[in-house]
């Protein structure tokens, strides 16, 4: 399979990566790893006039801590995140969702910016931002701008990324507790159904419950639901067994495929919110 | 047309190239080394692995001009003169190989992964190959083979 | 030649291959990594609809491109290249290399570009507006049977391809007269009757290196090389040259390195005949290289029967009749052998067991789908599934042991040859041998104790078994319309080296490897003085090629035979040469000398030197080491063997697990065990992959819905567990060499013995039966009765 045929150009900031994608009148496409955007160039089911390569941006790339938040640059491969030892030792879950993406050559070269900017609906990274509350880092010509994990997936292959912007960076709070458990599509080894959870607890209780869920809508969502059953009830197995029962039926518009029909996919929402808050729980007690 | 340049199995390499020349098409195409090979065309099977800055990348989704300035390995630069690679050797001794198609993209991950991890459990080379697929051989050899060059290869 | 140090016996060793070399530090040459100057590349145009009727073809836009030499449509190409032939006596409907009028399967060519590189082609072949009348598809055999919605050809009516062959007892030879009493009275007679309906599904080959062409018509010189992935160069090089009027030996088939077969590179396509007549038409040489996406659709799939099994049973456990139904979904054409495949199911229904009486039959049936052919078993896999999945349910049934109720239906290790009433005489076998060894090694009676521990726990684990026996080593030339022969020609060359030519083109099979240990041993000299030539027709006088697990007990035959007559030949030579008698003499350590007096001979390379300067000449000889040999075996061989695996379901998700999988396989005699451990593991791969996650499917418009290895999975490393080998041996009496075929093993049991297993697992829920692939939700359901 082969793409059609576009013009090349390697930006040396982030600022002249802005300027000549706004140069291009919106028929240029940003490439980092590219591996989200090549596989649909060689299909043919999508032609950029111009890619403009942001891979050697180096204020892009980097996992640091920052004002007591966690900065993941764009431009950071999936492996790096994958075996960050901050990570590792603040913010776990990061770290295994990244291990969870493709194979190890995808993760050599993917990054988190193309796979948030491409938003395929079965992508992993969308629940786990939704549960450590990240907020997205865009840069355009207008200028930065900040927009929440829950604010930025939209819809289908949508998220709120204008034309002319970039997204810089992932910013979160560092969070223990949390775990990522995915039902793997067996050919793509993307998400059919992916649930990346978030605890909070004070005194043996949970104070705070964020769950993400990918796969099985057309965007990213919180299961607003679950967390409410989740706050103010012991951390316990049953608590987190209880919560999880409902979530896959309290779903609307829920895809279907060859790998996985409707209810089906809402039964897998349940059964793995229920892992990735029993990891959380782990976490917890580790 | 843009130029590129490219240190390839320690080789500056300078060419002129279409921007979407792939990879793995200027390797083969352009520089006659025909060991990287193309398996399918979703990024999947892993046919077309070679290092990247040292690397392992699918080399059909990744543009010649992407990898412009890099060092990229191929399986033609693996060996040391006549002295095989270890994973080479090992894929000899144990069989790791039947037909031989995925066999050097299959090679240059588990570079990557030996050098990740020099000493890897038969589970971790089982993953650590998640990116390779293989139709001849099932596996086990493969597995055999890499256990073979970590020296990690228990007698069964 | 120096006099070596004594040389070790290579037949029966482990033996490194002496392919890996070129193939480790990536030296090999497959088809793509051919270039000829001047070389053009061809891109298909494919349909993307699965019937319809085609109205136009614009190709004005591409001709008109920079470096597109020329665009063809389907009625420019059959001016030139005719309707493709195929190799089986069924009728056979018309059938294009590029569609002319009505496509029927997504993924058919309907043009053909030609262009200065691959990128061009791609890029003029996407400009090709095709305007089309669509016709309503058929995806369902069992539907297209009554001729609804849609008729695929219209001359064949109800869509059926093969109306219906009778089989099995009480059938005579002519297949004219079908007399059911038996079985009718085995039914009668029953305590205990199952039956079935089961689906073996459709598969895709997925050879790691997709199909390839390079065609090179040389006008000066009136000759045509073409250089194909594929399994039988002789083969294509005969249709080849038929398909453009010229003769045999005008034409060179190459298979240079082919990057797996498994059955689907057999057949000889479209894209080869539309290749290599463009390249005579046009004076160029031509690539064709197959993408994948282009693969899941225009090579051929294998398997797609469905099997309806009737098992008639005593109470305890005597098997007195079998019914088989077979309704085979072969797509939308008839390929090479595609006809012929599943009469191979029908031919294997006895399966190790002694049954009274069967009739089976079998009807085969056009649809809107990419045609089927051979796939890594081809016919045995499916024949297999629905006879040791009956016999698991008759099991069941009976409440007996299944491996006990095999036992008690097996045939007889004195019964052999055995003639089946499927027309098949098996060679030899022991299956309870096999049966037992499975058995132990797996320790069955542990791995049920296992088993119930893990169920108290309220997990989900099963375990099954399968019995197989297969049929390999094809010819003779009786049931293959190639032949079913093998050629080799063996040459001692004047430097004492051997050069030797095999017919059986390999694909990963390490026939270099493994003929080489057989004339190492049969003249006394190193392996490294040995080369084995294959896959060229220039080079290889005669050959049919590689399918069938037949090899090494084919081809392999017919090499050593060839170097049987060379070593007489050159045993006259030597004893003219040493003064000795030819009866006395030993091949060994590179020498050939009067036995037990080791100094007495001449080197290797001064006998052979002799033989090509004979001053004097023996009498009686001619100068020169040079013979070649047919083998025609006078039936096919019949490996067997005994599989056994351990499953666990995840009980939230329906995902299976494979814990365990033990094999124990007979082929006969084994000339390298290394490579036949390879080879069984391939095998149990891919019967795996078949069980668990492998399956084409098409939407009810006929919309191929495993396009890609984004939705069709193929097994990855970490899919398998190690895998637990062994092997009875009971040599085939069909060749001298007692080798039976090791290719295909793998494909046949695994596959019965993971869903039964799976069965097994899922038994507290009261299921019989589960069809393939095991996808997760299909489990899921069972387990939680379809709700959420």
């Amino acid at each position: 399979m082969i793409p059609s045929a576009f013009e090349y150009e390697r930006a040396t900031s982030v600022d002249d990566a802005i300027a000549k994608l706004a140069a291009t009148g919106g028929t240029g496409k940003l490439i980092a790893g590219g591996h989200s955007l090549v596989p649909l160039m060689k299909l043919r089911l999508n032609e950029p006039t111009t890619l403009i390569d942001i891979a050697r941006i180096s204020a892009l790339v980097g996992i640091r801590e920052r004002d007591g938040l966690i900065e993941i640059g764009a431009g950071t491969v999936h492996h790096d995140v994958a075996t960050s030892a901050l990570l590792g030792a603040q913010c776990p879950v990061v770290s295994d969702t990244a291990a969870t993406i493709g194979d190890p050559q995808v993760r050599n070269r993917g990054t988190i910016g193309g796979s948030l900017a491409h938003a395929d609906p079965a992508a992993d990274y969308p629940a786990m931002l939704l549960a450590v509350d990240a907020q997205i880092h865009l840069q355009g010509a207008g200028g930065p701008r900040v927009v929440a994990a829950e604010d930025f997936f939209q819809d289908l292959f949508t998220v709120d990324l204008g034309p002319d912007e970039i997204i810089t960076a992932v910013r979160f709070a560092p969070v223990r507790a949390a775990a990522y458990a995915k039902l793997y599509q067996r050919a793509s080894r993307f998400a059919i159904v992916g649930v990346a959870a978030a605890l909070e607890v004070t005194d043996g209780a949970i104070s705070a419950a964020r769950v993400g869920l990918t796969g099985a809508l057309s965007s990213a969502v919180r299961l607003s639901g679950v967390e409410t059953a989740l706050v103010g009830q012991p951390a316990t197995a049953a608590t987190v067994a209880t919560a999880a029962t409902g979530a896959g039926a309290a779903l609307s518009d829920v895809s279907a495929d060859l790998h996985a029909s409707e209810a089906y996919r809402r039964a897998m929402v349940s059964v793995f919110t229920k892992r990735a808050l029993e990891g959380a729980l782990a976490r917890l007690s580790a | 047309m843009a130029q590129v340049t490219l240190t390839v199995n320690g080789k500056q390499r300078t060419a002129e190239v279409e921007p979407r020349m792939l990879l793995v098409h200027f390797l083969r195409e352009q520089l006659m080394l025909t060991g990287t090979h193309v398996g399918c065309d979703t990024s999947q099977c892993g046919a077309c692995t070679v290092l990247v800055d040292g690397r392992s990348a699918k080399a059909c989704t990744l543009f010649a001009v992407q990898a412009d300035g890099s060092e990229v390995t191929t399986i033609e630069g693996l060996a040391d003169g006549d002295a095989l690679h270890p994973l080479q050797d090992g894929f000899w001794e144990e069989h790791g190989l039947q037909c031989g198609y995925c066999t050097p993209g299959m090679i240059m991950s588990a570079v990557n992964l030996l050098n990740d991890n020099p000493a890897p459990s038969e589970a971790e080379i089982r993953h650590g190959l998640d990116g390779n697929f293989c139709r001849c051989t099932g596996y086990q050899h493969i597995v055999n083979a890499v256990q073979h060059a970590a020296g990690t290869a228990s007698k069964e | 030649m120096a006099a070596s140090p004594v040389l070790p016996k290579l037949v029966g060793q482990r033996v490194k291959r002496r392919e890996d070399p070129r193939l480790i530090q990536g030296l090999g040459t497959y088809v793509d990594d051919i270039k000829i100057v001047g070389m053009q590349h061809v891109a298909f145009k494919r349909s993307d609809l699965a019937h319809a009727r085609i109205l136009s073809v614009e190709t004005s836009e591409a001709a008109a491109m920079p470096g597109v030499e020329a665009v063809l449509t389907g009625a420019q190409i059959a001016e030139f290249v005719d309707p493709m032939p195929i190799g089986t006596p069924f009728p056979s409907p018309d059938h294009r290399a590029v569609a002319t009028d009505i496509v029927r399967y997504v993924g058919e060519p309907v043009a053909v570009v030609v262009a200065s590189d691959r990128y061009l082609a791609r890029d003029a072949a996407d400009t090709i507006v095709i305007d089309y009348e669509p016709l309503p598809a058929v995806v369902d055999p069992e539907r297209a049977m009554t001729g609804q919605p849609t008729q695929v050809h219209a001359d064949f009516e109800n869509n059926l391809a093969v109306a219906l062959v009778p089989g099995g007892t009480g059938v005579s030879a002519d297949l004219q007269t079908v007399d059911d009493s038996a079985v009718d009275a085995a039914f009668a007679a029953a305590d205990v009757v199952v039956s079935q309906r089961m689906h073996n599904q459709r598969l895709a080959p997925t050879a790691m290196e997709a199909r390839g062409v390079v065609a090179h018509y040389e006008r000066g010189k009136d000759t045509m090389t073409i250089w194909s992935s594929t399994q039988n160069p002789h083969i294509l090089r005969t249709f080849i040259a038929g398909m453009n009027g010229m003769g045999q030996d005008q034409v060179r088939a190459i298979a240079p390195e082919v990057g797996g077969g498994f059955g689907a590179k057999i057949n000889i396509y479209g894209e080869e005949y539309v290749v290599a007549g463009l390249s005579k038409k046009l004076g160029l040489p031509l690539k064709w290289a197959e993408d994948r996406s282009e693969a899941f659709l225009a090579t051929t799939h294998g398997r797609d029967i469905i099997g309806y099994i009737d098992l008639a049973a005593t109470r305890d456990g005597k098997v007195l009749g079998m019914k088989l139904r077979l309704v085979a979904d072969i797509g939308a054409y008839n390929m090479l052998l595609t006809a012929a495949i599943p009469t191979l199911t029908m031919m294997m229904a006895n399966a190790t067991y002694d049954i009274p009486a069967i009739r089976a039959t079998l009807t085969e049936v056009f649809t809107n789908k990419t045609p089927t052919d051979a796939y890594r078993g081809a016919g045995r896999p499916e024949a297999t599934y629905f006879v040791e999945r009956g016999m698991d349910i008759l099991a069941t049934e009976l409440g007996m042991d299944p491996a006990e109720l095999r036992r008690k239906n097996f045939i007889q290790p004195d019964q052999f040859p055995y003639a089946t009433q499927m027309g098949a005489v098996y060679d030899s076998g022991d299956y309870e041998k096999a049966l037992d060894l499975g058995l132990k090694n797996a320790d069955w009676d542990a791995m049920k104790q296992e088993r119930d521990a893990a169920r108290a726990e309220g997990r989900l684990v099963g375990m099954g078994l399968a019995m197989y026996v297969e049929v390999c080593g094809l010819g003779p030339s009786s049931s293959l319309p190639t032949g079913g022969w093998e050629h080799s020609q063996v040459t001692i060359e004047r430097d004492g080296r051997i050069s030797a030519t095999t017919g059986a083109s390999p694909h990963g099979q390490g026939n270099e490897t493994t003929f080489g240990q057989m004339l190492a041993d049969q003249f006394g000299v190193p392996l490294e003085h040995i080369t084995i030539h294959h896959g060229d027709t220039g080079v290889v006088k005669q050959g049919i090629g590689t399918f069938g697990s037949r090899s090494q007990a084919v081809g392999g035959t017919a090499l050593h035979l060839a170097g049987g007559k060379v070593k007489e030949k050159m045993a006259k030579f030597a004893a003219a040469l040493i003064e000795a008698h030819e009866d006395d003499l030993v091949f060994e350590d590179g020498r050939i000398s009067v036995k037990g007096v080791p100094d007495s001979g001449k080197t290797f390379a001064e006998v052979a030197g002799y033989a090509y300067v004979p001053v004097p000449l023996p009498e009686g000889l001619t100068p020169g080491l040079s013979e070649e040999a047919f083998f025609e075996p006078a039936n096919n061989t019949y490996p067997f063997g005994c599989h056994i695996s351990l499953v666990e379901v995840d009980r939230d998700t329906g995902e299976p697990t494979l814990l365990r999988l033990v094999a124990v396989d007979d082929a006969g005699n084994l000339i390298n065990p290394l490579i036949v451990e390879g080879q069984i593991h391939g095998g149990l791969a891919q019967g795996i992959g078949q069980a668990m996650i492998e399956e084409v499917a098409y939407s009810e418009d006929g919309q191929p819905l495993t396009a890609s290895f984004m939705d069709y999975a193929i097994p990855r490393a970490a899919d398998f567990p190690r895998f637990e080998l062994d092997n009875t041996v009971t040599p085939t009496p069909v060749n001298p060499l007692g080798a039976k075929g090791v290719g295909e093993a793998g494909t046949l049991g695994s596959t019965p013995c993971i869903v039964s297993a799976t069965v097994d697992a899922l038994s507290e829920f009261g299921v019989k039966h589960i069809d393939m692939m095991l996808r997760p939700e299909k489990l899921w359901q069972i387990i939680h009765g379809g709700q959420s």
